[in-house]
């Protein structure tokens, strides 16, 4: 790489309260690369293209763009010095024609020149083969052309950076084609181009170099073609694959052979997971492994139907039910804590008390409320249980740190006595004592005879409390690890190859 | 004296609202000492106090209403005195087809009319919950076309409701010391509570203001949580324009409970409810209608030019909201742990037992103070 540098970033260091995000991260992007940046959940990936594109302040380090030292304040610094941005969610305005897109809010007059910004966005959609008229209203493109739009904008400012968070999310592999098309010619004008995606497949088709973070580290920069998948994989999970014989062994709960607790055949959701099968006993712990993105989440709520079902047969106890509710479900005898805490999880502003007691009143029933002696009861004894820190069982849940908050959420589930219980994520942001504390629950609760899938971004975690890996990748399961097999280097190896 | 200071706790919020509404009778005090004094007059009790009652009795009772919607649905109902328009133009027609009006002429009339309040309830919760229009777009439909729906059943006139049990609704029962109109709004409060006591309506409502998302994950279906408030509400006009219409013992559908939204949704702000859903506060609401019906008599009686008491009327609640805004609160809160500091400081020093926690306390509001 012998090109010229756009961007040097150098010892970069962003600290928010309790979390350090980015500790002396360098980052260099150059003239006409497509450098991809890579990292699980908390890796600091979002927190430095925030720093690069002026939304935050770095705490410590030096931005030099094209070799002058600059101080970015605010995102119209950032945009003024030729660094654009499009996020995974458009922020376009849909009603709006696509040349009133291109344009809006960017001439220093009041006036618009109709005709002249519909030439020049004309000659601009041409120059890049984007597929839209200028007088078209946005709305009628397909999402993926909004995406090339939203491109096309932040190109014509005179862009020098172009940052892609996640630009592929929402498209099909057509789609996906097409906007690397664009990627490409950009490219070959000399504008440097950060990517960031948790598809491997698309890094590895279009990007030149690759940087790893990791909790708020840099891993490495690496050239594309140099670093395999499997090491990418190791590299973003943090594991060597040497390391893995130090692994210590667990004992996983003992499954049987006889009656699911919970079976599906073909399973599937309106949240775009394929058609899946799935089986878990009596007393087993598994758990679905796999890349963020990866279809692992989606998969969970179709167990739970938070999405709607779209297909396939599911059997409880060997009874042939159908799941039409989150009610549904939870009559069934399934709980489930949801990967976003925040939005899906507590009712920030009830209590603790109230938050414990959710899902058992439920489904007691609207006309059959709890006493509020009986209430406190329940939560109480959770709380004691789980050692919920907490000043008073009225204090309202928001006000506590994010490990209390989820110890809060797996009491509400554990009170309504799930024979089948499914935790995403339920030691992600929290700190490693409650984690250590939430495995050895795990593993308590299914020695009793309660069945568990658990999922984690850790893989060490994982392979602590899981005696079954069901292995993701592009929203497909790939494969499945169990007994001997269940090794971290065997998981990184099929999320990596896909078999 | 634990579970006494919990309960103060619970209460905090009553704070604001209770206070506005003490500083306004203690300006009718000043204004005139005989503010509370309560005469007999062919044995029913009239006064300042039992008149407040009595004119507050539909707005208390569609504060209740608004406040689950508010809560519940994160907007307003603004179609509610068309809506009790309607359902009391129903009752009106029922008693008036019906010749010989009995006590039972007059409850099957009030069902129909309850009923009413239903299907109108019904039809904004439809919009709201299942079309996802904005809640005061939703019952602007009613709110334009309301009247006219209740000036046609009327049959484009204002009927009188001549009968003398209409009558005994709208003033009192002989016998009785207390107006007809403060009873029922008593019973349908002592109803509002028991229902709030032996359902799980607070803990569904509040869920699905507060995080819908999270209150479907664990079971509750948000939508028709959202329907339901609003045909709680359809109920709660019906009761109201059911009580207004005895009260003015005739039809009038163009002024009947008019731009009463407006101050049920005040009620439901002094209250010290967010008018963006969530948590809400029942009490507070009611405590809110009968402070507004306080503010209105008291600008009456401070003998306010009648042309001028809307704008007196504003002008207060400019000063109560600004009050009650938030970066007022911050600003009072620190003020009073300021205050707390000082006096513990110094009340820490009379007694010489200097703890480490205190020293500290003063000395950084010795320093915001530099």
């Amino acid at each position: 790489m012998q090109s010229e540098i756009i961007l040097k970033m150098e010892g970069i260091c962003k600290s928010f309260p309790g979390v350090r995000a980015l500790d002396n991260v360098d980052f260099v992007l150059r003239k006409g690369e497509i450098h991809a940046l890579m990292g699980e959940n908390g890796a600091g990936k979002s927190t430095l293209i925030k720093i690069i594109t002026g939304v935050y302040q770095k705490d410590a380090g030096q931005i030099y763009l094209e070799g002058k030292l600059v101080n970015l304040r605010s995102p119209q610094d950032a945009q003024n010095m030729g660094i654009g941005t499009v996020f995974q969610e458009i922020a376009l305005c849909p009603n709006l024609t696509v040349a009133e897109n291109m344009y809006i809010g960017r001439g220093r007059n009041a006036f618009v020149n109709w005709k002249q910004m519909n030439e020049k966005a004309a000659e601009l959609l041409d120059s890049l083969g984007i597929p839209a008229s200028p007088t078209q209203e946005l709305a009628s493109c397909s999402i993926a052309v909004q995406q090339m739009i939203a491109i096309a904008r932040a190109v014509d400012m005179d862009c020098r950076i172009l940052i892609l968070d996640e630009p592929t999310s929402s498209l099909d592999e057509d789609e996906v084609q097409k906007l690397f098309s664009l990627m490409r010619e950009l490219k070959a004008r000399g504008v440097g181009i950060i990517f960031i995606t948790h598809f491997i497949d698309q890094v590895y088709e279009i990007s030149d170099t690759i940087t790893v973070l990791r909790n708020g580290r840099l891993i490495g920069e690496y050239p594309a073609a140099e670093l395999s998948q499997i090491e990418l994989v190791s590299k973003m999970m943090g594991k060597a694959l040497s390391d893995v014989a130090a692994m210590k062994k667990h004992e996983p709960a003992k499954s049987d052979d006889s009656v699911p607790v919970f079976e599906a055949q073909g399973l599937s959701s309106a949240a775009g997971v394929r058609p899946f099968d799935f089986t878990i006993h009596k007393g087993e712990v598994n758990g679905f492994a796999g890349l963020l993105g990866s279809g692992r989440s989606e998969s969970v709520r179709a167990i739970f139907a938070a999405d709607k079902v779209t297909g396939g047969e599911v059997r409880v106890n060997g009874r042939k039910v159908k799941i039409k509710s989150p009610l549904h479900a939870m009559k069934q005898g399934i709980g489930y804590l949801p990967e976003d805490r925040k939005n899906d999880g507590i009712v920030d502003e009830l209590s603790v008390r109230d938050n414990i007691i959710l899902a058992l009143q439920v489904m007691k029933g609207f006309f059959r409320p709890l006493s509020r002696k009986q209430a406190e009861e329940f939560a109480n004894e959770f709380v004691k249980l789980l050692e919920v820190k907490t000043p008073s069982l009225d204090t309202p849940i928001k006000s506590l740190s994010g490990g209390n908050q989820q110890k809060v959420i797996l009491a509400r589930w554990l009170l309504t006595h799930p024979e089948y219980l499914i935790l995403d994520e339920p030691t992600r942001g929290i700190d490693v004592g409650t984690k250590v504390e939430i495995q050895k629950l795990v593993l308590k609760l299914a020695s009793e005879g309660m069945s568990l899938t658990f999922i984690s971004s850790e893989i060490d975690e994982m392979l602590r409390v899981c005696s079954r890996l069901i292995v993701m990748k592009d929203r497909e399961i790939v494969g499945e690890l169990n007994g001997e097999d269940l090794t971290e280097q065997n998981v990184m190896h099929m999320i990596a190859q896909g078999r | 004296m634990t579970s006494l200071k919990k309960k103060l706790d619970r209460s905090s919020h009553l704070v604001f609202p209770l206070s506005v509404l003490v500083v306004l009778l203690i300006i009718n005090l000043i204004k005139g000492a005989d503010y509370f004094k309560v005469t007999m007059i062919n044995g029913v009790l009239y006064g300042n106090i039992p008149n407040i009652l009595f004119g507050a009795s539909e707005l208390v009772i569609l504060s209740v209403g608004m406040t689950l919607v508010t809560a519940a649905a994160r907007g307003q109902d603004i179609s509610i005195g068309e809506s009790g328009a309607i359902s009391s133009a129903i009752f009106v027609q029922y008693v008036l087809s019906s010749g010989n009006v009995t006590i039972w002429t007059i409850l099957v009339g009030f069902l129909i009319s309850c009923a009413a309040g239903l299907v109108i309830g019904a039809f904004n919760g439809t919009l709201v919950s299942f079309f996802n229009v904005q809640p005061m777009v939703a019952t602007l439909i009613l709110f334009l076309g309301g009247r006219s729906i209740a000036f046609i059943i009327d049959g484009k006139v204002s009927p009188i409701l001549a009968n003398p049990i209409s009558n005994q609704i709208g003033t009192f029962i002989p016998g009785v010391p207390i107006q007809t109109p403060i009873i029922l709004t008593a019973v349908f409060l002592v109803i509002v509570a028991i229902v709030l006591k032996t359902t799980n309506l607070r803990l569904y409502v509040e869920a699905v203001g507060v995080n819908p998302s999270a209150a479907r994950l664990n079971g509750i279906n948000p939508k028709k949580i959202i329907f339901m408030t609003f045909l709680i509400m359809g109920v709660c006009s019906a009761v109201a324009g059911f009580i207004a219409v005895n009260k003015a013992g005739r039809h009038d559908s163009v002024n009947l409970l008019k731009f009463i939204m407006m101050d049920a949704i005040l009620a439901v702000a002094l209250g010290g409810n967010s008018l963006a859903g969530g948590r809400f506060s029942i009490t507070g609401s009611i405590i809110g209608a009968y402070t507004i019906e306080v503010l209105n008599r008291t600008l009456l009686r401070l003998e306010i030019d009648p042309e001028a008491i809307k704008a007196f009327k504003a002008a207060f609640i400019i000063v109560l909201m600004i009050i009650a805004s938030p970066v007022v609160r911050e600003y009072a809160g620190k003020l009073l742990e300021k205050a707390k500091a000082v006096i513990s400081g110094s009340s820490a020093g009379t007694t010489g037992g200097l703890s480490q926690a205190v020293v500290s306390a003063t000395d950084s509001s010795g320093k915001k103070e530099e």
